[in-house]
């Protein structure tokens, strides 16, 4: 009996993580894809979604989106950290937007940790951005408005 | 007995699942872009200092083959290449290779327990804004470039590289005149 209850504890956090991951597949509606993402910044009266990069701060300060926020990456402690007292008094329904893009999606470090810590802390509006291979391919390349330096 | 087939039937699910949702991404190899047979524009200079203090600069290696690879320690694709490239700068250094580093971490140390671990045998150095925006912007990685003897940019792969591909075009450029 003890063993099938072992099984079945393993059973479940084995399929709860992969739950947890696989809300950011792609085609997922926790996702939004850069075009969609710049319609909304080009709406003039729309309401804006809180745009937070957790990516590497190097990549960030040679081209990020307008208004984005460095928070820092969000495979790190300090990242995460950030992005805690960044999100502190915030609306647990406040529309946010991560974003990173320094790989390919299924190898970036820093979207899925950042996306797990704003859904622990209650965040039910969040959304992270969908990019396939890095930023500068899928934003920077198709021409979509960039800002330089901090 | 039923106990463990039971506990190998469970094991056996969730590895299966975990490496189903692992599968490699379809675009991750990367593409040669621009020329290929050296005798581009000039590779932009830069002047670091390697993660021991020496000083590091693209001029030093004039007369070299440059593999200069632009990576990062958190980069799984980095990762990947990163012992390949080791491999290829034994094999031929004495023919003229010269592999460099520009890592694009935030900060030294993971980069040199990285160094230590990954036994890497070619100078490493941390990248700068001005240096990644020279190369025409480092916005995802790894990005690598290949540069002949003259100090050319002969080739650019973005994404990571096919090994066979980047060895023959390194080949080629060992062997030209």
């Amino acid at each position: 009996m003890k063993v099938i209850v072992k099984i079945a504890i393993v059973l479940l956090l084995g399929v709860g993580a992969l739950l947890a991951q696989s809300e950011l597949e792609p085609g997922s509606t926790h996702l939004i894809n850069p075009e969609d993402l710049l319609m909304l910044l080009q709406v003039p009266k729309g309401d804006k979604p809180l745009i937070l990069n957790v990516g590497p701060h190097l990549l960030y300060m040679q081209a990020h989106i307008p208004d984005a926020e460095y928070i820092g990456a969000g495979s790190a402690s300090q990242g995460l950290e950030s992005l805690r007292r960044r999100v502190k008094t915030l609306s647990h329904n406040t529309f946010i937007v991560l974003y990173c893009g320094c790989c390919p999606w299924s190898h970036c470090p820093n979207v899925r940790p950042a996306y797990n810590e704003l859904h622990k802390l209650g965040f039910t509006n969040v959304k992270v951005l969908y990019i396939a291979d890095n930023f500068g391919t899928d934003w920077v390349d198709k021409g979509y408005p960039i800002v330089k330096g901090q | 007995m039923r106990r463990t087939v039971l506990i190998v039937v469970a094991v056996v699910l969730v590895i299966g699942l975990w490496k189903l949702s692992h599968r490699p991404h379809p675009g991750l190899s990367g593409a040669p872009v621009g020329k290929t047979g050296g005798g581009g524009t000039p590779a932009p200079n830069f002047s670091l200092q390697d993660l021991n203090g020496q000083a590091l600069s693209l001029a030093k290696y004039h007369g070299r083959v440059v593999l200069l690879d632009f990576w990062a320690t958190w980069c799984g694709p980095c990762r990947e290449e990163i012992p390949q490239f080791v491999a290829l700068q034994d094999r031929y250094r004495d023919q003229g290779l010269q592999v460099i580093g520009i890592s694009m971490d935030d900060g030294p140390k993971p980069v040199r327990g990285f160094y230590r671990e990954f036994k890497m045998n070619y100078p490493v150095a941390l990248g700068t804004e001005q240096v990644a925006e020279s190369y025409g912007g480092v916005m995802g990685l790894p990005v690598t470039f290949l540069i002949d003897r003259d100090g050319r940019l002969a080739a650019k792969y973005d994404g990571a590289v096919e090994m066979a591909t980047i060895e023959h075009q390194v080949r080629a450029l060992l062997q030209a005149k």
